[in-house]
């Protein structure tokens, strides 16, 4: 098991960082944690489990043979609360999601997102986590460093179901993924104007009345002045 | 006053029969509606409606106030002429029909200042009767595929395209379940089958099993009702051929459905079973039943056959289309033509010859009802080739 | 939501297909009996069979993942009940065992074994509703009203426990917010007693009936290559033949102490499903009848573990999932060091399960697609957020 949700308050015994993905049966979590905690008897008062924190991952067998097949792909790694996420280079992405597919069995694209850090460059952090069958349920999470107006390669031609999550990227986010088949708004309405999520993208909303309509609606939103339909509290 | 005996029965009986039929059949359509809601009701553990009127029985009275009293929407670009003249077309030969349906045989009143009048419980009875009935209830068809068309809606237009293939396609099952019957009674007056099963001393439903099943189902389908409302299924196309009618033109199209039940039911009591024959008329032991008039036999089995049709739609989940149309032309209609054959290779043996089909029948029907039971409980609940999920419920039982 | 604004009442566009023919195209919803909510379809139809059906979403958008990030951890919960209003329970518990990974957190047992509890009971009221709005769009009406009888039962003990029947927010990070009120769960387990036969009912009016066996069977493969390749999860890939479960799979609570089985399917089509899902209400009353024998047998025990007083995850991220009823649940929390998520993604099942409608739906019936929208399940609200 890649994952372990027992594995954080083990982490003083799993702090060194090569700690492959357990591919054994999925038998209960509990004889992972049983093994890996040391065997001291339990003390009066219970030890404060210590913060998660991210360590390295690039000693990692599955990032090695990665960077190894696929060169200047990857950029970093790191590993937290037993997850582990690989750097990746923009340019290489589909070829690497290429290899982790078929020669590592990663067949099943979970799900592909964004991260908006508004004061960092490149703006954007693509994140796609992948599940292997194969190898006994593991999980391995991608991220890609997008600029802001920077076109992104598409992966669903690697996983169809990357067409609609990367549609909902390109609505929230306004990242573009070059190689879309079908490249729309998938939540917000066609006339929509301006991608939610983003972090300079208030919360209460904006104006998208005069943004579609801009004839009926004055800057600023609502009826027009001279329209009866204008209802005025004073 | 003094009335000439022509005018009295030619004219006044009849006109007041057929103000009479016109209200009863209305009034029994309404009724219908609420008994099918109660009774749906009990099968689905839940009370109907109890509100309106003890027992709720009046709450048909107030869907028809309700309706009447509801805009009549049209939408604009439908053809208004056709839009208007479908909920016609529908409910003319809906009522029409009711007028050689018999409820009973005949009988004398004496009414004061007009003497003695013989008339019986039906309207009218021709020696062609059933044809008449098949091509008037033919006619009810176009008021279907107009109303489909006029709508200008596309769910509509498909809720009336559906809708006309069916009931043309199971027109021919009925037709030939109905010949058969017509063959058994060498006539095609309902009087006379009727009569014809009690001077044979036995009901058709004996060589006639198989018809009566062709033309129930055949009939269910011509009425619309679940396992083959596909035309008109809520789900799929929100209300089909009427969705864009409201108001009184929607209660027409709805009432006629429940009153081309009621034509349905009393077809099939009066070929099938016995009419308004009490259960075995010639036995001289039962003749206390008499005391219950023939009209009263026919209404119960009537009722049963309306319990029947409700029991449907309780029950079963609906066809899809290419499913209901294989299942009429593939299945009905090859049963049919065997039925019929049988029936008249039957027939030409007269009375006899049909009981013999009739015991052979039913023992063919009881036998095989039998062994398949009797399999089905010897059968492990579970095949080795059920999915997991079926092995896992037998498991756990 | 897309170029054009169709009516049902306009006149049907067509385009001559390859043999002449005109196809037509034609509206399913938004207002529409059996799309479960607003969803609109747009199909294109040749005669009856569907040449292409596209999903247009997003009428239920409420911008939930932006309102998490103005919302402290805490505070989050409620919003993430209204995702799969359906099954509100387990959308609480992906949230909180997302945030508890990033914590370090570890849960009580009881906890462990209370928050199994409502998890499985919200999977048996959403299968019950599945059940019932699947019946009924097929013309099977009385089952809606033999399940929701039952679904009743749970909702009240819903409400007896955390106060509300459908948006529960009964979860903490940490652990729970309430304990079990006294005799809620001899409740429980003479609701779960009585579920067995009454499942039985339902399977009597429709596994063995010849109708709803012609209007299921075949209609809707989706195998499991193209459920992986579509990322669909849930029934439907266990319906394929694939026995994956997150229960299992990636486990979390004390699922691995409990004794059930996944069931599958073979033909991965909408009658497999159909028993997939109708296997699974009997599992989850398994493990239902093994929580009860738990918890009674542990009457007291802490309901949420060491938690801070202001939930601030170190920076960082992680993601964790649950099995809930439509498939895998998970949340990916993006946090930097603050009180406030500064990303939270939901991993929505039903939104990534409707995606595969389209190929589900190609060269079937207009009346198949009514069958296959149904065994998806999807609920609007986890579609759109």
């Amino acid at each position: 098991m890649a994952e372990d949700p027992k594995d954080t308050p083990a982490a003083p015994a799993a702090g060194e960082p090569a700690k492959p993905a357990e591919p054994a049966a999925p038998a209960p979590a509990a004889a992972a944690p049983a093994g890996a905690k040391p065997a001291a008897p339990k003390p009066a008062a219970p030890p404060k489990a210590p913060v998660p924190a991210p360590v390295d991952a690039m000693g990692e067998p599955l990032v090695a043979a990665l960077a190894a097949a696929v060169p200047g792909a990857v950029l970093g790694a790191k590993r937290m609360v037993g997850q582990t996420t690989v750097e990746l280079a923009p340019g290489k992405l589909v070829e690497a999601c290429r290899h982790l597919r078929d020669a590592e069995t990663f067949t099943f694209l979970v799900d592909l997102t964004a991260v908006d850090w508004k004061a960092r460059d490149p703006r954007f952090d693509l994140v796609y986590w992948l599940h292997s069958f194969a190898r006994g349920n593991t999980r391995i999470r991608l991220k890609v460093g997008v600029r802001d107006g920077a076109l992104c390669p598409t992966v669903s031609g690697v996983w169809e179901t990357a067409n609609w999550m990367e549609r909902e990227v390109f609505d929230l986010f306004g990242v573009s993924f070059e190689g879309h088949p079908d490249l729309r708004r998938i939540l917000t309405w066609d006339g929509f104007q301006g991608h939610p999520l983003r972090k300079d993208f208030p919360v209460e909303g904006i104006d998208t009345g005069a943004a579609i309509y801009p004839d009926r609606y004055p800057e600023g939103g609502g009826p027009a002045p001279d329209d009866k339909n204008r209802k005025t509290v004073s | 006053m003094d009335i000439s005996a022509s005018v009295l029965t030619y004219f006044l009986i009849p006109a007041v029969k057929a103000v009479v039929v016109v209200i009863l059949v209305a009034t029994a359509a309404g009724v219908l509606t609420y008994i099918e809601r109660r009774t749906l009701a009990f099968l689905q553990v839940r009370k109907g409606p109890n509100r309106v009127g003890p027992e709720g029985i009046l709450q048909f009275v107030a869907d028809v106030v309700k309706l009447l009293t509801k805009e009549d929407v049209v939408p604009a670009k439908a053809q208004h002429f056709i839009h208007f003249l479908a909920p016609v077309l529908v409910m003319v030969p809906g009522l029409a029909v009711f007028a050689v349906l018999p409820w009973g045989p005949e009988f004398t009143m004496r009414i004061p200042g007009l003497g003695k009048i013989t008339t019986a419980w039906y309207a009218t009875d021709l020696n062609v009767s059933l044809l008449l009935l098949l091509a008037i209830t033919t006619v009810g068809i176009y008021g279907i595929i107009l109303g489909g068309w006029a709508s200008n809606s596309k769910y509509a237009l498909i809720g009336g395209l559906r809708s006309a293939a069916q009931l043309i396609s199971y027109e021919v099952p009925m037709g030939f379940a109905v010949v058969s019957a017509i063959l058994m009674a060498r006539s095609l007056s309902l009087v006379e089958i009727v009569e014809a099963q009690r001077t044979h001393h036995m009901w058709f439903i004996l060589p006639g099993l198989v018809s009566f099943f062709l033309y129930f189902v055949s009939g269910v389908a011509e009425t619309n009702r679940i396992p083959f409302d596909l035309p008109e299924a809520e789900s799929e196309l929100v209300a089909g051929f009427h969705t864009e009618y409201s108001g009184f033109r929607w209660a027409i199209f709805f009432l006629t459905e429940y009153a081309n039940m009621i034509t349905i039911s009393a077809v099939a009591t009066a070929l099938f079973f016995g009419g308004w024959l009490r259960p075995f008329p010639n036995v001289a032991a039962l003749a206390f039943l008499d005391v219950i008039p023939g009209v009263l036999w026919y209404v119960l089995k009537v009722s049963c056959f309306l319990f029947v049709y409700i029991w449907f739609r309780g029950t079963f989940p609906r066809y899809r289309f290419d499913q209901l149309m294989a299942l009429g032309w593939k299945t009905l209609i090859p049963i049919s033509l065997t039925n019929l054959v049988l029936v008249a290779l039957a027939a030409l043996g007269g009375f006899r010859g049909l009981r013999i089909l009739g015991i052979v029948l039913w023992g063919a029907a009881i036998g095989a009802f039998l062994i398949v039971t009797r399999l089905r409980a010897a059968k492990p609940p579970a095949a080795k080739t059920a999915p997991a999920s079926v092995r896992a419920r037998a498991a756990e039982a | 939501m897309s170029e054009t604004v169709g009516t049902a009442g306009s006149v049907p566009e067509t385009r001559d297909t390859m043999l002449g023919l005109r196809e037509m195209e034609l509206n399913f919803g938004p207002q529409h009996p059996s799309t479960h909510g607003v969803l609109r379809i747009v199909l294109k139809v040749d005669g009856e069979r569907i040449v292409s059906a596209r999903p247009d979403i997003g009428y239920l958008h409420r911008g939930t993942e932006k309102l998490f990030e103005t919302e402290t951890y805490p505070m989050v919960i409620p919003h993430t009940d209204r995702l799969d209003y359906v099954a509100a329970a387990t959308n609480n518990h992906a949230y909180c065992l997302t945030v508890e990974k990033l914590l370090g957190l570890e849960i009580p047992k009881r906890a462990q074994y209370i928050r199994i509890v409502l998890d499985e009971m919200q999977r048996i009221s959403s299968h019950l509703l599945w059940l019932a709005t699947a019946a009924i769009d097929l013309g099977a009406i009385t089952p809606f009203f033999y399940t929701f009888r039952e679904r009743e039962v749970i909702l009240d003990l819903f409400e007896d426990y955390c106060g509300a029947r459908l948006t529960l927010n009964c979860m903490r990070v940490g652990g729970l917010q309430e304990d079990l009120t006294p005799g809620w769960l001899e409740k429980l387990r003479a609701f779960t007693e009585d579920l067995g036969s009454k499942i039985d009912e339902y399977e009597d009016l429709l596994t063995e009936n010849r109708i709803w066996k012609m209007r299921t069977v075949g209609v809707g493969i989706l195998t499991t290559e193209r459920c992986i390749a579509w990322g669909v999860t849930g029934p439907p890939l266990r319906a394929a033949g694939l026995a994956w479960d997150v229960r299992r799979a990636l486990p979390y609570e004390c699922y691995p102490e409990l004794d059930f089985e996944i069931p599958t399917g073979k033909n991965a089509d909408t009658y497999d499903r159909y028993l997939v899902r109708i296997a699974e209400l009997r599992q989850s009353r398994r493990i239902l009848l093994q929580c009860c024998d738990w918890l009674a047998a542990n009457p007291t025990g802490e309901i949420r573990g060491k938690v801070p007083r202001v939930i601030k995850p170190p920076a960082g991220d992680a993601y964790a999932s649950v099995e809930s009823p439509k498939g895998e649940l998970g949340f990916y929390l993006v946090s930097n060091g603050g009180n406030k998520p500064y990303r939270l993604r939901v991993r929505p099942p039903s939104f990534i399960n409707l995606q595969a409608l389209p190929e589900m739906a190609r060269g079937h019936m207009v009346s198949d697609l009514v069958a296959i929208i149904g065994t998806i399940d999807i609920v609007l609200g986890e579609v759109d957020r």
